[in-house]
């Protein structure tokens, strides 16, 4: 499948500059994720052509778009606060794509109602927006950014705005549209849930650039920078491989079941990190003494941060925390066993 | 809310200017001649100066909103090179005394003044001392006041619901009239109304660029004004009487819907 959406966006502001390469196929969602500040809406924006490329090029369906102001784009976009126009109502909203194409007034209403009936509002078309609900409101962005038909469909946060309830049936039914819309759709997100659930595929942006790409199998198991494995929830590290072990700090190795050589990620869970209070033996290869900084709530389970030779999560049960006695400062043994590690090259 | 102790150096004064701005309106209700009000209302001078000033006061409130709303878009929405001292020519007419402005008028558009000059010898158009000339000198006194107004609701309303009109296919024309205008409307209506509101006080630069010919450029101040002059007090009171009320029933309409302090 040949790509839709072929892009090189570059564009620099004082000191920041993006720098990504994005191919979107027909019928793809492609997730754009990334921390604050690292340029996702950016991109967005210099897709739609609401900020200027100072370089690369951007061609979607074969055209060269890098020159069309956004009113020329085939592009649809959902913004993250919606932008509804607030003096007309939800139909009105959604009519205004359409008119703006040409469409004559009958037929543009008659295109909305359609819309809404498919997000599942075709009774509130006469409702302004501020009748709406945070909800029916993103139903109404959506539907109006899709009544366009565009080739490109931009969502800027979609469901950020939205309570956590509210967002757990959106994403659901968001994902239903997505799955319909014949071209390109790019997600720009920084939740990672969002991320998997919608996007084929997912694209990782830091400080401007691509550090991962890939779909949500590889990068869950594969993280390639902190940031990834925070989101996924994983220890990482980075060091040199040779056979089970990689070397990831002065004199610290970690072993692995897997064979590296040269540079190498290990990674493991904070559920695979054991807490002991003297030096355990037997089967664990990797253990070490540590000091406990950290104590949070995660989930049912308590997140216990310890620095040593290298820092590490752990996941221990409330049982567990107050055999061991638990609080900052507390001197302890870790112990990963070989097996619940990942080790792969990091080039 | 229980009120606290209101210091006594600040309360004589708030009481006293109360009082300074309430005693003069309080002296023209008392001063008025009720019994023969209404006929020296239908005067036909009255009637003719009221309409004047309606009518001129109408006519350049809406050359402001011609001229003044595109110029408070560019302002809010265009960067330009020389955009801070647009502004502050701008703002020149509102703190310029209105004599001065009615000169400065005089200058320009005169019959011997830079633009005036080309106007009569090319289109026979005199401006100076005709109504279009009192419509004239009251635009200019009260276009800063529209274009401060409007420019103020423009920078308050987000100019993301433009960047999502743009997405859709609207042009920026098409933006403006569909999605600008609807959103500072009511900044747009209080800004025509504090307009009109001015220009249909205007005096100085009307008497000095208009003169003072009843029918003709004798606007209500004017009127005031002259009949004052000549010893008729009890046809001023009349004529100031009309005013304040016009002025009242404008600031009551207002205060509903736009000047409501939080």
């Amino acid at each position: 499948m040949s790509a839709l959406l072929d892009a090189h966006l570059v564009a620099s502001r004082g000191a920041f500059t993006l720098d990504i390469h994005l191919e979107i196929a027909p019928g793809e969602t492609v997730a754009l994720l990334g921390p604050n500040g690292a340029g996702k809406t950016t991109a967005l924006r210099t897709l739609a052509g609401l900020t200027a490329l100072t370089g690369g090029h951007l061609r979607l369906d074969g055209r060269d778009l890098t020159a069309l102001p956004p009113e020329k784009r085939p592009i649809g976009v959902v913004f993250q606060d919606y932008l509804l126009f607030p003096h007309l109502s939800a139909r009105d909203n959604v009519a205004f794509g359409p008119r703006r194409h040409g469409m004559d007034r009958r037929s543009a209403h008659a295109v909305a109602d359609k819309w809404l009936d498919r997000v599942g509002l075709g009774s509130h078309g006469a409702r302004k927006p501020r009748q709406l609900s945070g909800g029916q409101a993103q139903r109404v962005a959506l539907a109006r950014a899709l009544a366009v038909d565009p080739q490109l469909l931009l969502l800027d946060e979609p469901l950020a705005a939205l309570d956590a309830r509210t967002r757990l049936e959106t994403r659901g039914e968001l994902r239903r549209h997505l799955a319909d819309h014949p071209g390109a759709t790019l997600l720009v997100t920084h939740d990672p849930l969002d991320a998997l659930v919608l996007a084929d595929r997912l694209v990782i942006v830091e400080q401007g650039r691509v550090v991962q790409e890939g779909d949500a199998a590889t990068i869950t198991a594969r993280p390639r920078t902190d940031y990834v494995a925070r989101l996924v929830g994983l220890n990482l590290y980075r060091g040199s491989g040779d056979g089970h072990t990689v070397v990831v700090a002065d004199d610290f190795t970690l072993t692995s079941t897997d064979t590296v050589s040269g540079d190498a990620f290990v990674a493991f869970p904070p559920s695979a990190v054991a807490l002991h209070l003297s030096e355990p033996s037997g089967s664990p290869r990797n253990t070490w003494p540590a000091v406990l900084t950290d104590i949070q709530h995660h989930g049912d389970n308590l997140r216990v941060r310890l620095d040593g030779p290298i820092t590490v999560s752990a996941d221990i049960t409330p049982a567990a925390a107050a055999q061991l006695d638990l609080s900052p400062g507390r001197a302890l043994w870790v112990a990963v066993k070989a097996t619940e590690t990942r080790a792969y090259p990091a080039v | 809310m229980k009120t606290a102790r209101v210091p006594v150096p600040l309360l004589i004064p708030a009481i006293l200017g109360l009082i300074f701005l309430i005693l003069p309106l309080a002296g023209l209700l008392v001063r008025t001649p009720w019994a023969t009000l209404f006929d020296r209302l239908a005067e036909p001078g009255v009637v003719e100066a009221l309409r004047l000033s309606l009518i001129t006061s109408t006519l350049a409130t809406v050359v402001c909103l011609v001229l003044g709303v595109p110029l408070a878009w560019m302002l809010a929405r265009v960067t330009f090179p020389g955009r801070r001292l647009v502004r502050a020519l701008i703002t020149v007419p509102l703190v310029l005394p209105p004599v001065v402005g009615g000169i400065a008028l005089l200058l320009a558009l005169g019959r011997r003044g830079i633009v005036g000059q080309w106007l009569d010898s090319t289109f026979g158009i005199t401006l100076p001392f005709t109504t279009a000339g009192v419509v004239i000198a009251e635009a200019f006194v009260a276009l800063p006041f529209l274009v401060i107004a409007v420019e103020g609701a423009l920078r308050g309303a987000d100019s993301r619901f433009e960047e999502a009109a743009a997405t859709l296919g609207s042009t920026r024309w098409t933006t403006f009239t569909h999605v600008t205008l609807p959103l500072v409307a009511p900044g747009i209506a209080a800004g025509a109304v504090l307009c009109w509101a001015r220009a249909l006080g205007e005096f100085g630069a009307t008497i000095t660029f208009a003169g003072n010919y009843p029918g003709i450029t004798q606007t209500m101040p004017l009127a005031v004004y002259q009949t004052m002059e000549s010893g008729d007090l009890e046809g001023a009171v009349v004529l100031s009487l009309i005013l304040l009320v016009v002025s009242v029933a404008i600031l009551a309409g207002l205060r509903d819907r736009w000047l409501t302090t939080p």
